[in-house]
């Protein structure tokens, strides 16, 4: 059976971010996350008026290169993106669909002028990363604040929720993990130990 | 209580259409998109959307405006949110004029379009949660589509359940307007009869002759014109139940024909020789004191007496006003639905005025009342100037000069005879304005000899 996530950077992101990523989806969501082809800058998404990239265009075109063995596809981005209604988006997934997409670009303490903290970006990253991913397995956004499945609109509200499911949404994730025939192994609670803690 | 709350999302490019439906799939809504105005408009017929985005400029055929005026006539209940960009700013405000909830600029805040959604689905739910609270209030307080909340009605309801299977003869008098039609149902459809037909027969409403053969019917040749064998009501609610409405007013020879048949159970057609039996429940109703009637001797006693077994006394409105704040929602409930209006609610002043009136055509008049201001109100609330018809009628009442050594009948002649002209000759109008019965006013009309 196919278990494989398959993890991409879209133009260049620090390698060691996509290697600790691969290891939080594995432990995170059962699967074998396998570093995959990475892709050049997105300019054929980029919106001079903007200055931003388009998510939904970038989401398309990953749509189109998705690995067919694979379960999920996850790209990651350093490329600051937005769709037409909004000023921005942490990232962007297709809902029970195959193909997730996150920004780094705002998870970064240097956007907000504030000095560079790589460990927190990366803590920020996974919760986005499992969120997206959620979304893939179905989930929505779920109104217990503290759910990482819960809408964040802010960067203070990315750091404040936890990185676990609620009760409901581990539910309705493990049900459709077990329908592929994966444990849920919820081992990134290990993981939360090995980076820094959330600043308050 | 909660139900899932539809989107629709109205815009001609692709892209911005699929990232605001993702958005909102996101947030756990159902959402379809639509690529134009006249798609739009399809899906709206299609299906009962709660809130549609749709963006202000739509190049070709209809734009942002006119797609939201068409959704409204379909769906008056309905939110629309339009989506503009700065520039259009002044025109989203006019569309607001038009009928929009609230307007969004592109591109917002992540959080302005949750927020606005949410609070806009916050509010649907308090106003389907108001809705089945009324539904289940109405439920409680209605018995076989009659509603109160009187004691005395409460009783009638218990009476009525007791009796609805048992065979006995029902006399149910009461003021009209006053529901006698809904109790005679009310006892059929309760009971073992259900199943059954019911047969309805306003007495007033035919001439004597014809009457009888309404009632008992006729073979053929029995008299000019009975060019074939006809059942008459009787026959027609065997096994079932037969209501004689306005029973006070038939003739001598038809009392006698109708005591036969509820005691003897037998009949014959009109012109007929063959003795006809039936099982029918007889439930009469009348306006007027049978009892008087009896005393003065134009009602025979051993049919009142027959037709009196059980005897369900209907309070006139202005006994029951406690009832009249469920009634007017009652009504307006199902007339918006029937008349397509958005009318669904009223003032604290309207009410009070409905309450204080005297309503000498009962419940009907009142229904007739809410429907005549739902009619010409322009707003989702009636007011007290909604009902300012009401207020006319008395004040003309009061300024009344009541003509010098006139009796009583010709000044109800007189009404009558200037209703219909004024109604064209419509009685049922006519009835309407009056608030009487039809059969009443037909039982007038003979009465008077007046001339349609």
């Amino acid at each position: 059976m196919n278990r494989r996530i398959y993890l991409s950077p879209v133009g260049n992101v620090v390698e060691e971010t996509l290697t600790v990523t691969a290891r939080f989806i594995s432990e995170m969501f059962g699967f074998d996350a396998v570093r995959h082809t990475s892709f050049p800058e997105p300019d054929f998404a980029f919106d001079v008026r903007r200055g931003q990239y388009s998510s939904t265009l970038i989401l398309q075109n990953l749509t189109k290169v998705c690995p067919p063995d694979a379960v999920r596809f996850l790209a990651m981005t350093e490329a600051d993106l937005f769709i037409p209604m909004v000023t921005f988006v942490f990232g962007q997934a297709q809902l029970s669909g195959k193909v997730a997409l996150v920004s780094l670009a705002r998870l970064s303490q240097d956007f907000y002028g504030l000095p560079g903290n790589n460990d927190l970006k990366i803590h920020r990253a996974w919760k986005e990363v499992a969120h997206e991913l959620g979304h893939t397995f179905g989930l929505v956004h779920c109104r217990d604040r503290s759910c990482i499945m819960s809408l964040s609109t802010e960067i203070l509200q990315i750091d404040l929720k936890s990185e676990d499911f609620c009760q409901g949404c581990w539910a309705i994730l493990s049900e459709e993990l077990a329908a592929q025939n994966v444990a849920f192994r919820r081992g990134h609670l290990e993981m939360r130990n090995k980076v820094v803690e959330t600043p308050r | 209580m909660k139900m899932q709350w539809e989107i629709l999302v109205v815009d001609d490019e692709e892209v911005m259409r699929e990232s605001l439906v993702a958005w909102l799939r996101e947030d756990g809504y159902g959402v379809d998109s639509a690529a134009s105005g006249r798609d739009a408009i399809e899906r709206a017929r299609e299906k009962d959307y709660a809130i549609y985005f749709i963006d202000l400029k739509m190049p070709g055929g209809i734009d942002g405006i006119e797609t939201m005026m068409e959704v409204k006539k379909i769906r008056p209940e309905a939110s629309i949110i339009i989506i503009t960009a700065y520039a259009t700013v002044d025109t989203a405000i006019s569309a607001m004029k038009e009928g929009a909830q609230e307007y969004i600029v592109k591109p917002c805040n992540p959080k302005e379009i949750s927020i606005l959604v949410e609070r806009i689905i916050n509010v649907k739910n308090l106003q389907l949660e108001n809705t089945i609270l009324r539904q289940k209030l109405a439920k409680r307080y209605s018995f076989r589509d009659i509603i109160s909340k009187n004691p005395k009605m409460q009783d009638i309801f218990e009476l009525v359940k007791e009796i609805s299977s048992l065979k006995s003869t029902v006399l149910v008098q009461g003021e009209s307007g006053t529901g006698k039609e809904l109790i005679a149902r009310a006892v059929h459809y309760s009971g073992d009869r259900a199943s059954k037909p019911f047969v309805s027969v306003s007495c007033a409403a035919l001439a004597e002759t014809l009457l009888e053969s309404e009632l008992f019917g006729h073979e053929k040749g029995a008299f000019t014109g009975a060019v074939a064998q006809k059942k008459g009501k009787f026959e027609l609610a065997d096994g079932g139940t037969i209501f004689l409405d306005e029973i006070g007013d038939i003739s001598p020879k038809l009392q006698m024909d109708l005591l036969r048949v509820i005691q003897e159970r037998t009949f014959y057609r009109v012109g007929g020789t063959e003795e006809l039996t039936v099982d029918v429940r007889v439930i009469a109703a009348t306006n007027r004191n049978l009892a008087e009637a009896v005393a003065a001797g134009t009602f025979r006693d051993d049919l009142y007496y027959r037709l009196n077994v059980i005897n369900i006394q209907i309070p006139p409105l202005r006994e029951r006003r406690e009832d009249i704040p469920l009634l007017v929602r009652s009504f307006m409930d199902r007339l918006s639905h029937e008349l397509g209006k958005e009318t669904d609610d009223i003032t604290k002043s309207g009410l009070k005025l409905l309450i204080d009136y005297s309503w000498p055509g009962n419940v009907r008049e009142l229904e007739n009342a809410i429907e005549r201001a739902m009619v010409t109100c322009k707003t989702r609330v009636l007011t007290d100037e909604d009902f300012a018809f009401l207020e006319q009628n008395g004040s003309r009442k009061q300024a009344w000069n009541v003509p010098d050594n006139l009796p009583l009948q010709e000044v109800e002649k007189r009404v009558i005879v200037a209703t219909i002209k004024r109604t064209g000759g419509n009685i049922k109008e006519a009835a309407s304005v009056l608030g009487i019965d039809r059969s009443t006013l037909y039982d007038k009309i003979r009465k008077y000899e007046i001339e349609r």
